[in-house]
C-alpha cells in the first residue's frame, strides 16, 4: 500500500461529509412563530444571544428559501393545515425543530382546539423542551441538529429515505 | 370534520360592480403580522379598498381551560395570554380573584406588583416599538429595543426564577418576596434604561422615512375610538384621556405621581409617541415604588386561608401539611362566594379585565378575559381603508396586536 | 349624576329591572325584550358611552340558576369613570337577543365571539359568522356540556409523510 504525500493545504474527505458540513453551518430558518416561543425565538435572533454565531441567522419568511422550520408555539387546529402547507412548500433537504412544550405535545393546552404535538402530523427532527425554552436551549437544539446533519447527512439525501423517518413519530393511525 | 386550509371569503371575493379590484391574502404566516393573523385585502392597484381580518389561528381555549384549573393554577395560563407582558396578566387575573374573594393584599405586595406591572409595560412597549421599526424597515431599531428587554428579563429572573413566563403572583400575595439583590437590580436597571430610550428616540422619532410612513396613516378620531371601545395607548393617542391607573386606581396607584400620556393626532406616529412617553412615566413610577418600598409581609395572613404554606413547613410540620392539603383539595380549598365580578387593570395594551364567576368551589365557573388586542384588531379595516398596501404593516404594528390574547 | 340617581332614573323608565350590588359593582338585570332599550337609555342619557365587554356565562348546573345563558354587558362612562354591568338571561332553544352594534360599533366582534363560543344569536347583527373557530366546526365549545378535550376535532387531519412532502 503506497503512502501518498499530500501537498500542503489539501485535505481528503468524503463528499457527503463536505456537503453536510456546508449544510449544517448555513441553516436558513423559517420561523413558524405562533405564540410565546416566537418571542424567545426573536430574542435568540436579537442582540444578546445572536444566533448568527452558529450560522443560522438568515431568517427567511418564504418557505421556498429555507431549510429549517422552527415551529415555535402551539398550533391550533385552524393553523395546522397552514403548517402542513408550508412544510410541503419547503425544498429538500429540510429539517424541523419543534420548539417548546406546546409544539411538541400540546403543553398545558390540552383543549379542544390545540393540536397535541405537531409530530403527529409532520416529521420532526429535534424537540426543544421548555415552556418557553430559553434562547440558550434553542441554540443547543440547533447545535444538536448540526451534529445530526453532520453524522448522517448525504449528498443525495438518502438519510431521509430511512423507514424510521417516513412516518411522523406519533401518528395516530398505524 | 376535515378542515380546509383556506376559508371562503365570499363577500370579498365576488364584488360584481367593481371587477377590477383584486383580492390579496396576507398571512396567517407572515412576518409583519408578528404572529398569526390572516388579512384578506381588497386592492385597487396599490390602494386598500377593504380589509377583512380572519382570526382564530391561535385559538387555544383559554377560557375553557380556566373553568378546569383552580385559581392559582390558572395564572400559568394567563402568562401565555399576552406573552409580551406576562406579569401584567398575572396581576390582572389575581386582582380579579382577590376582588371576588374580598381579599386586600399587604402594602409591600401592592408595591411589588406595581413594579412588575410597570416593568412589563416597558417590555411590551419596547417590543411593540422595536417590531414597528422592523416592519417599517429599521432593523437596527429592533436590535436597540431588544437589548433593554433582556435587562428586564434578568430582573424578572432575579425576582421569580423565570425570565419570560413568570407566574409571579398568587392569590393573596406573591410567589416570592423580592430579595435585596433583586431590588438592587431594579435600581441598576433604572439607572441604565434612559440611555437606550434616548437612543431609540433619536433613531426613529426624527427619522424622515419613519415619520413619512406613519404620520397621517391610520387616523382614528376621538369619537370613533369611543364608539369602537378602544382603550389604552390606542385610545390615548386619539385624545381619550382615560387611564385606569388614574381614573379607577387599583393597587394603590393613587400614591404615585405620574402623567397620563395622550396625543390628539390619532395616527400611527401618535401611537408611537404615546408608547414612548409611557415608558418614561413607567420609569418614574418604578423609581417612586422602589424608593418607598414598604417593609412587612408580602402575603396576606393565615386567617384568609388562601396562601399555601412554605415548603419547609409542609415537609416538616403536620400543621403545614394539613394546611397545604386542605388548600389544594378540590372541595376544601378557598371559600368563594357564588357571585361574579369584573375587575380591570390598565395593561400595556389597554384595558385588560377579567370577568370571574365563582360557584363555591376552588375553580372559576367562568373566567372571561376582556382582551384589548381583540378590540383593537376590529379597528383595523376602519383604519386601513384608503391607504396604501405598504401602510398595512405600519398600522398593524402600531396597534400592537398579540395573537394569543386576540384569539385566546 | 351620582350612582343612586342613575339607578333611580333607570328604574323610573324600566320598573321591572332587578338591581344588585357586590363589591362596589352595580349590576342590573333586564329582560331580553327590553335589553336594547336599557342599553340605549344608559348610553344616550345616563353617560355610559363606552362599551367595555360583551360576554356570556352558561349557567348549566350552576347552583340556584333558573336560566341557561346569562349575557353580560360591561359599560363605563368616559367622563364619570363609573361602571355598570347589565345582564340578561336567555334560554334554549334558539337563544336570541337584539344586537348592540347599532349603539356601539365595538360590539361587532364581541357579539360574533359570543355566537361562536356559546351559540347565542344576535338579531340584527350585520355579519354574524364564526370568528375564532373554523366555519365547519359543529359545536359551541364554551357551553358547559362540551368537553374540554373536544370531540376529536383536533386530531382530524391528514398525516404528512416524508415521501409526500
Amino acid at each position: 500500500m503506497a503512502i501518498v504525500e499530500l501537498p500542503e493545504g489539501v485535505a481528503i474527505t468524503r463528499l457527503d461529509k463536505l456537503v453536510s458540513w456546508c449544510r449544517k453551518n448555513s441553516l436558513w430558518p423559517m420561523p413558524f412563530a405562533t405564540a410565546c416561543c416566537g418571542i424567545e425565538l426573536m430574542a435568540t435572533g436579537a442582540s444578546r444571544h445572536d444566533i448568527a454565531r452558529f450560522g443560522a441567522e438568515v431568517f427567511r419568511f418564504s418557505p421556498r428559501q429555507c431549510d429549517l422550520m422552527i415551529v415555535a408555539g402551539r398550533v391550533a387546529m385552524k393553523m395546522l393545515p397552514v403548517l402542513q402547507r408550508i412544510w410541503q412548500q419547503m425544498h429538500e433537504p429540510k429539517w424541523c425543530i419543534s420548539m417548546g412544550a406546546c409544539a411538541s405535545t400540546g403543553g398545558v393546552f390540552d383543549t379542544y382546539s390545540v393540536v397535541q404535538g405537531i409530530d403527529r402530523f409532520i416529521p420532526v427532527d429535534v424537540y426543544t423542551p421548555g415552556c418557553p425554552p430559553r434562547p440558550e436551549q434553542l441554540i443547543r437544539s440547533i447545535l444538536d441538529l448540526q451534529e445530526k446533519i453532520q453524522r448522517e447527512g448525504t449528498v443525495a439525501g438518502r438519510e431521509f429515505d430511512a423507514p424510521s423517518r417516513q412516518r411522523p413519530k406519533r401518528a395516530l393511525q398505524p | 370534520m376535515p378542515l380546509t386550509a383556506a376559508m371562503p371569503t365570499a363577500d370579498l371575493a365576488h364584488d360584481e360592480p367593481r371587477p377590477y379590484l383584486w383580492t390579496m391574502n396576507f398571512g396567517p404566516q407572515h412576518p409583519a403580522t408578528h404572529t398569526t393573523i390572516r388579512l384578506v385585502l381588497k386592492l385597487d392597484g396599490e390602494r386598500v379598498v377593504d380589509a377583512m381580518p380572519d382570526i382564530g389561528y391561535l385559538h387555544s381555549g383559554f377560557e375553557k381551560l380556566g373553568e378546569h384549573l383552580d385559581y392559582n393554577q390558572y395564572v400559568t395560563v394567563t402568562d401565555r395570554m399576552n406573552y409580551v407582558s406576562p406579569m401584567a396578566n398575572n396581576v390582572a387575573w389575581h386582582l380579579a380573584v382577590e376582588k371576588l374573594l374580598g381579599i386586600e393584599v399587604p402594602p409591600r405586595c401592592r408595591y411589588l406588583r406595581v413594579i412588575v406591572c410597570e416593568l412589563s409595560r416597558i417590555t411590551d412597549h419596547l417590543l411593540c416599538l422595536g417590531a414597528m421599526g422592523l416592519d417599517t424597515g429599521a432593523f437596527t431599531h429592533f436590535i436597540y429595543a431588544f437589548n433593554p428587554r433582556e435587562w428586564i428579563c434578568d430582573v424578572f429572573e432575579a425576582l421569580c426564577g423565570a425570565r419570560f413566563t413568570n407566574s409571579y403572583t398568587r392569590v393573596g400575595g406573591l410567589m416570592y418576596d423580592a430579595t435585596p439583590k433583586a431590588v438592587a437590580m431594579i435600581r441598576d436597571f433604572l439607572g441604565r434604561i434612559p440611555k437606550p430610550l434616548a437612543d431609540m428616540d433619536r433613531l426613529l422619532g426624527r427619522n424622515r422615512i419613519f415619520r413619512d410612513r406613519t404620520e397621517g396613516v391610520g387616523v382614528l378620531t376621538r369619537e370613533e375610538a369611543i364608539r369602537r371601545s378602544c382603550s389604552g395607548p390606542v385610545a390615548r393617542a386619539s385624545g381619550v384621556t382615560r387611564d385606569l391607573r388614574r381614573d379607577d386606581p387599583y393597587l394603590g396607584y393613587e400614591d404615585f405621581d405620574f402623567d397620563v400620556c395622550c396625543a390628539t393626532a390619532g395616527d400611527c406616529f401618535a401611537r408611537y409617541m404615546v408608547r414612548m412617553a409611557e415608558m418614561r412615566e413607567s420609569i418614574k413610577i418604578i423609581r417612586q415604588a422602589v424608593e418607598n418600598l414598604p417593609a412587612g409581609p408580602v402575603n396576606v395572613g393565615d386567617d384568609a386561608r388562601v396562601i399555601l404554606p412554605k415548603k419547609e413547613a409542609v415537609f416538616r410540620t403536620i400543621e403545614g401539611l394539613i394546611t397545604h392539603f386542605e388548600l389544594v383539595m378540590g372541595n376544601r380549598g378557598f371559600e368563594v362566594p357564588c357571585e361574579e365580578v369584573y375587575c380591570a387593570t390598565e395593561a400595556p395594551n389597554g384595558e385588560l379585565g377579567f370577568y370571574v364567576v365563582g360557584d363555591g368551589t376552588s375553580r372559576a365557573y367562568r373566567a372571561r378575559c376582556r382582551p384589548p388586542s381583540f378590540i383593537h384588531l376590529a379597528l383595523f379595516p376602519h383604519l386601513i381603508r384608503g391607504h396604501m398596501l405598504s401602510d398595512v404593516v405600519a398600522v398593524l404594528g402600531s396597534l400592537n396586536v398579540i395573537a394569543a390574547e386576540l384569539d385566546r | 349624576m351620582t350612582e343612586p340617581e342613575t339607578i333611580a332614573a333607570l328604574k323610573r323608565r324600566f320598573p321591572d329591572l332587578t338591581v344588585s350590588e357586590f363589591r362596589g359593582q352595580t349590576r342590573v338585570v333586564a329582560p331580553p325584550e327590553s335589553i336594547h332599550d336599557v342599553l340605549t337609555e344608559l348610553k344616550e342619557h345616563l353617560g355610559f358611552d363606552l362599551l367595555i365587554d360583551v360576554t356570556c356565562v352558561d349557567y348549566l348546573n350552576y347552583r340556584g340558576a333558573k336560566d341557561r345563558f346569562g349575557l353580560v354587558y360591561v359599560l363605563t362612562g368616559t367622563e364619570t369613570n363609573r361602571r355598570i354591568i347589565v345582564r340578561t338571561f336567555v334560554n334554549d332553544p334558539e337563544p336570541t337577543v337584539p344586537t348592540a352594534v347599532d349603539l356601539w360599533e365595538g360590539a361587532n366582534w364581541l357579539e360574533r365571539e359570543v355566537w361562536d363560543l356559546f351559540g347565542i344569536r344576535f338579531a340584527g347583527h350585520p355579519d354574524l359568522r364564526r370568528i375564532v373557530l373554523p366555519e365547519p366546526f359543529a359545536a359551541h365549545p364554551l357551553r358547559k356540556d362540551y368537553p374540554l378535550q373536544g370531540r376529536g376535532e383536533r386530531h382530524n387531519f391528514p398525516v404528512i409523510t416524508r415521501a409526500e412532502s
